[in-house]
């Protein structure tokens, strides 16, 4: 259990009011209520999870709210992130989130942590709460949550989504397991699903979230069974919840009898992102978007070939011929090598893998058009939406 | 029988089914099953060395096999093997961002 700071706080007539279905249950009472707003909980993220997560955490009288975000609120973050709202769109997150969580519960202290939390921040940052919520959406940041959670004894109360999918679990506690141990080692960043097999729906992390923070309020007051040694498997198509054994490795590097993790690491290098890689286009033959328009108009003789997937074709396309990345190896015969092939996708990326396995199967007129069908939707017509 | 649990990310690879029935001694053997039904799935299960991969973890009902007699775990009929990778989602933001 965590050592929540043993303050004493008062409750005042307006806060007793407020929390009343709180205090006449037993397991809660005045004594609960007290820890509540005595916890100092730090969210990482107020994006899908984050959310509801600490629009809970708020209503629930947690007394100090940390709240970590770099982010500006955009059009596609509303589907899901339902602590911000269609004006917020523009806007710093953080700013959005803190007037929301203020607006529900004006007791509650919300500190705004305007950063990208890094391994030069992280340890300082978290010394200063109680509990850890990880509302993030990459592994780099999750191995460092997770390191930095171990390392400062501070519980890391975890959930993560994939489309119709979500893991929830409590990492990071004195006798329990961490996410190392679970997973010593991230994917590999080829292998991790892309965009097109993305996407997630919107509802479910609104579940994780709130599973949560029932985690996050259980480990305040010490009641119930928290999910520690307990990884939760959440399907929300088959709307089947299963349970899974955790067990602490003894050599974990982080958590075990003789870590070889004793200080925070660069987790980007760790989970094999390098600078290079931040750029899709590896390398391959590209063209501009307005080349490619200036190349339509002329009536010029090429294939345009979209990899993407069928629904996407769906939501906007150029008129290309439709042979998604996975089905190329299969497909690349209806393909003519001694014509000029332009390939896009959503923004590039697929596209370029998608050239450099045709440069490799033989076709030497490839192009990758950079920035994909959103670069076409800003810079030559806007009438085609965006994804 | 033995009735393997195919997580999201995975179901492309086994045309879209989430769970795959085999018949198998041990978890080796379902494994490999598995993967001669669904050739695509192996590269993303297996290292070049033939090694599970690190972020992919194999459960036999609710136990992890690196606890118990890891690949070599014996199955009993109606057992359940759960292929459970991680996953970092918190808003499937930064996927679509880095346009990967």
């Amino acid at each position: 259990m965590p050592a929540i700071t043993e303050i004493p706080v008062a409750l005042n007539k307006d806060e007793i009011l407020r929390y009343s279905r709180h205090l006449i249950m037993p397991e809660v009472g005045m004594d609960g209520q007290q820890k509540l707003k005595a916890a100092r909980v730090l969210c990482i993220g107020t994006g899908g999870l984050g959310s509801p997560l600490a629009l809970y955490l708020a209503a629930a009288g947690v007394g100090t709210l940390g709240i970590v975000d770099f982010d500006v609120v955009d059009y596609t973050n509303l589907q899901r992130q339902i602590i911000h709202s269609t004006a917020d769109v523009g806007r710093k997150k953080l700013d959005s989130a803190a007037d929301k969580l203020t607006a529900i519960n004006p007791f509650v202290n919300v500190q705004k942590f305007d950063m990208r939390l890094s391994s030069e921040n992280a340890l300082e940052l978290f010394r200063d709460f109680d509990i850890i919520a990880d509302g993030t959406d990459n592994f780099p940041t999750r191995y460092l949550v997770n390191d930095a959670c171990v390392l400062t004894g501070k519980p890391n109360v975890y959930g993560s989504i994939f489309r119709f999918e979500g893991q929830a679990s409590v990492f990071a506690t004195k006798e329990g397991p961490c996410y190392r141990c679970l997973y010593p080692e991230p994917p590999p960043p080829g292998l991790v699903p892309s965009c097109a097999e993305g996407g997630v729906l919107g509802i479910l992390p609104g579940l994780v979230g709130v599973m949560q923070a029932t985690e996050v309020v259980k480990l305040i007051l010490g009641i119930g069974d928290p999910l520690i040694g307990r990884l939760l498997l959440i399907d929300a198509l088959g709307m089947k919840f299963r349970e899974l054994k955790l067990r602490k490795n003894p050599d974990c590097p982080v958590c075990g009898a003789h870590p070889t993790v004793t200080k925070l690491i660069d987790y980007n290098e760790f989970c094999g992102i390098r600078g290079e890689e931040k750029s899709v286009s590896n390398g391959v033959p590209e063209i501009q978007v307005e080349d490619l328009k200036r190349r339509i108009d002329a009536k010029e003789d090429f294939v345009l070939l979209d990899v993407r997937e069928p629904h996407e074709y769906q939501i906007c396309n150029l008129g290309g011929k439709l042979i998604p990345l996975n089905d190329l190896p299969t497909r690349v015969n209806e393909l003519d090598s001694s014509r000029e092939i332009v390939v896009h996708c959503k923004m590039g990326g697929r596209s370029a893998k998608a050239v450099a396995f045709l440069q490799q199967a033989g076709f030497s007129k490839v192009k990758n058009l950079a920035g994909g069908i959103t670069a076409w939707s800003e810079r030559v017509d806007p009438t085609v939406p965006k994804y | 029988m033995s009735k393997i649990h195919i997580p999201t990310p995975l179901r492309q690879y086994t045309g879209k089914q989430s769970t795959v029935e085999v018949k198998a001694g041990s978890v080796a053997e379902a494994m490999n099953a598995l993967v001669a039904v669904h050739p695509e799935l192996k590269r993303h299960l297996y290292t070049d060395e033939g090694k599970l991969r690190a972020f992919v973890n194999l459960y036999v009902n609710d136990e992890d096999i690196r606890y118990l007699q890891k690949e070599a775990t014996p199955l009993s009929d109606g057992d359940n093997i759960s292929i459970v990778p991680s996953i970092a989602g918190g808003s499937a933001q930064s996927a679509v961002k880095r346009g990967i």
